[in-house]
């Protein structure tokens, strides 16, 4: 359950270039991204990230096709350390999409219209609660009465829920990944490609 | 019961999935590389976790690598401490590494075909997403995120829902002058940035048949431009020819038997595709981008788009994106000036590249005031453009000839556009800010861009007199 205030960042095709630049992928650690997150417009004092009615906002709401492009995982760890939660919008890249389950940023994805009408929400009050249930799958404007559906399948919800490693999950598959070695030969560059 | 996609083929020969599990796809080749990966070994060491296959993987350094000469040091700090985590991270977990100036080093997708470790039939992964260039052998290739690198590391699998299949025909011949490039640029143009999204696209058809493996690869490697994961195209006597004598392949006799196996990766007769999308290629003419995102595609022969020449959805965007690349609506490509040229990355790095871009460099110059660089993507890439003397040929030109990397595609090393330059470039993206904060890109073939660093503006090699 993510619970807060939403941001209406109201761009659509915002790829992950834009989301983290790629002078931040230089770093070797997982934390402290947040300071690069849309970095390039930041430096507009208008940008949606810096009017003070929308401090502290867990929730982005943004256009068609979010997070296209590059594979960089750097932009899930952007908006997760910059306090994001959640992202709604009308669609949104594959990769992204694969990259924020992993992360547990909660990725929702609503049609057009309802995405316009969440933003006029947002843009009549921005102090207005915005709930995203992952386990009801709703989105929800409780002071205004506005609610919707979600698309969510079930592996992604429970690994939210439980907050599951996948990793250790697949490694207690161990027997089954031996098996299947033992059947399929190793490549024959295996061991001869060498620096 | 229908016939099979070449996905499926590869999807069902790779899936390990009991009733009721998570499918998982194993691995065959991971490729890694500085950028993505470091917080992953991070990962199996808090974890106590080890490397469970460092014969299927391979390690190089590309994205940040400066592409002076090997002996001047990495200036930047930063930079400087990932290339040494990845090289330690490799010593570590036992992982074979091609360092900055080794022979094997270069550009991730550019060094798995040549060394011929990308094969047929394989499902190969790395955390980049143009990994979807492999996809030109018939492979099963896509770009994965580090928590997935990290998955890969350890178990040598992946967690994987089916995605849809597109089929991309495209009949006909290509016109004379008009690439690889300029077709996946029309591709990309067609079906949008998202219009890919949980596919996996099969570009077929008697242009994609007639092209070269390395036009395949280009091809391939835009797939994600348009929101698909993976691009393939099915093994034929091209794939095979291109992979006989390679280090990775099999030798003598033993390749016979090999090639044999490979040939089964195509589509069968009846298969069915979830979408498909028909194209003529003697409709395609030279491309180039004019806004931010790759789609944003218009005729070498064209004008820059305005508010009526898109839909009305797209119409914020593109005026969004006027703003940032500094165009004004009717303005003729051509008569676009230029700062700077870009020739490579791994859409366009390649010999057959570097070959067509010298074609048309030799015995001209560049305009002044346009900087122009050709970065090959890889050793062997330059070493074979240096036997042909493509190296003397562009210096003469005053081209910048320098060393392999990733480069200006992205500006994560030194090569970068300053604030409001614009550059022709043979790489993938014409995102905001890609080639360096403020700079506009526009994406054409090596064709077009060394013909317009020789003209100052957007030209293709037959405007040169």
């Amino acid at each position: 359950m993510v619970e807060g205030r939403a941001l209406p960042l109201g761009r659509a095709d915002v790829d992950t270039d834009q989301i983290i630049p790629s002078e931040w992928l230089k770093r070797v650690e997982r934390t402290g991204f947040g300071r690069g997150l849309f970095s390039e417009w930041r430096d507009d004092p208008d940008f949606v990230l810096n009017r003070p009615e929308h401090a502290g906002a867990t929730i982005l709401v943004a256009g068609a096709r979010f997070g296209t492009g590059s594979s960089r995982e750097h932009a899930v760890w952007a908006l997760m350390d910059y306090g994001f939660q959640a992202v709604i919008a009308p669609s949104f890249g594959d990769i992204f999409r694969n990259n924020s389950s992993k992360q547990g940023l909660v990725i929702v994805e609503l049609d057009t219209a309802s995405v316009d009408e969440l933003n006029a929400l947002i843009g009549e009050d921005p102090s207005r609660l915005v709930v995203v249930d992952v386990e009801t799958r709703r989105v929800e404007v409780p002071d205004a009465d506005w609610q919707r559906a979600f698309q969510l399948d079930d592996a992604t919800r429970e690994r939210l829920v439980n907050g599951w490693d996948d990793i250790g999950l697949t490694l207690r598959r161990e027997d089954e990944i031996s098996a299947y070695e033992v059947r399929h030969a190793s490549p024959s560059w295996a061991g001869r490609v060498r620096a | 019961m229908a016939g099979r996609t070449l996905y499926e083929k590869i999807w069902d020969e790779h899936v390990l999935a009991g009733p009721g599990e998570t499918p998982l796809l194993y691995v065959d080749l991971h490729l890694v590389h500085e950028v993505t990966s470091p917080q992953a070994f991070d990962g199996l060491r808090l974890n106590g976790r080890r490397v469970r296959r460092p014969e299927r993987t391979l390690a190089t350094a590309d994205h940040n690598v400066p592409t002076d000469p090997p002996s001047v040091p990495v200036a930047d700090p930063v930079s400087a401490r990932q290339l040494e985590a990845l090289s330690e991270n490799c010593e570590e977990f036992g992982i074979t590494l091609f360092p900055r100036g080794h022979a094997n080093q270069g550009i991730v997708h550019v060094i798995g075909p040549e060394l011929g470790v990308s094969q047929p039939g394989s499902v190969i992964v790395c955390g980049d997403s143009h990994t979807s260039t492999h996809g030109a052998f018939g492979a099963l290739a896509f770009g994965i995120g580090t928590s997935e690198v990290e998955h890969v590391l350890a178990t040598q699998t992946l967690v994987q829902q089916k995605a849809k299949t597109m089929a991309v025909t495209v009949n006909g011949t290509l016109r004379p002058g008009v690439s690889a490039k300029d077709l996946v640029l029309g591709i990309v143009g067609r079906l949008g940035t998202g219009g890919g999204a949980g596919y996996v696209i099969e570009y077929r058809g008697e242009a994609v048949r007639a092209l070269s493996m390395e036009g395949r690869m280009t091809v391939c490697n835009m797939s994600i431009e348009a929101g698909a994961r993976a691009g393939l195209v099915a093994v034929d006597e091209t794939t095979i020819d291109y992979l006989r004598g390679r280090p990775g392949v099999a030798e003598g006799e033993a390749f016979g038997a090999q090639a044999e196996r490979w040939r089964r990766y195509v589509s069968d007769e009846d298969a069915v595709f979830d979408a498909e999308l028909v194209l003529d290629a003697s409709q395609v003419g030279p491309n180039v981008t004019w806004g931010t995102n790759p789609a944003q595609v218009v005729s070498l022969d064209g004008a820059v788009p305005g508010p009526a020449d898109v839909a009305p959805d797209a119409r914020e965007g593109l005026e969004r994106a006027l703003a940032y690349m500094g165009l004004t609506p009717g303005t003729r490509i051509r008569d676009i000036p230029l700062d700077v040229v870009f020739i490579g990355s791994c859409t366009n790095s390649r010999i057959e590249d570097l070959r067509v871009a010298g074609a048309v460099a030799a015995g001209r110059h560049v305009a002044p005031g346009v900087r122009a660089l050709v970065v090959p993507g890889s050793h062997h890439v330059k070493a074979q453009a240096e036997a042909e003397g493509l190296d003397e040929i562009f210096r003469a030109a005053g081209f910048e000839w320098r060393e392999p990397g990733c480069s200006m595609c992205l500006g994560m090393n030194p090569d970068q556009l300053a604030p409001g330059q614009r550059s022709a470039s043979t790489s993938n993206r014409n995102f905001e800010g890609r080639q360096g904060r403020g700079g506009r890109t526009h994406l054409v073939s090596p064709g077009v861009a060394a013909a317009s660093a020789i003209s100052g503006h957007f030209a293709a090699p037959g405007d040169l007199t």
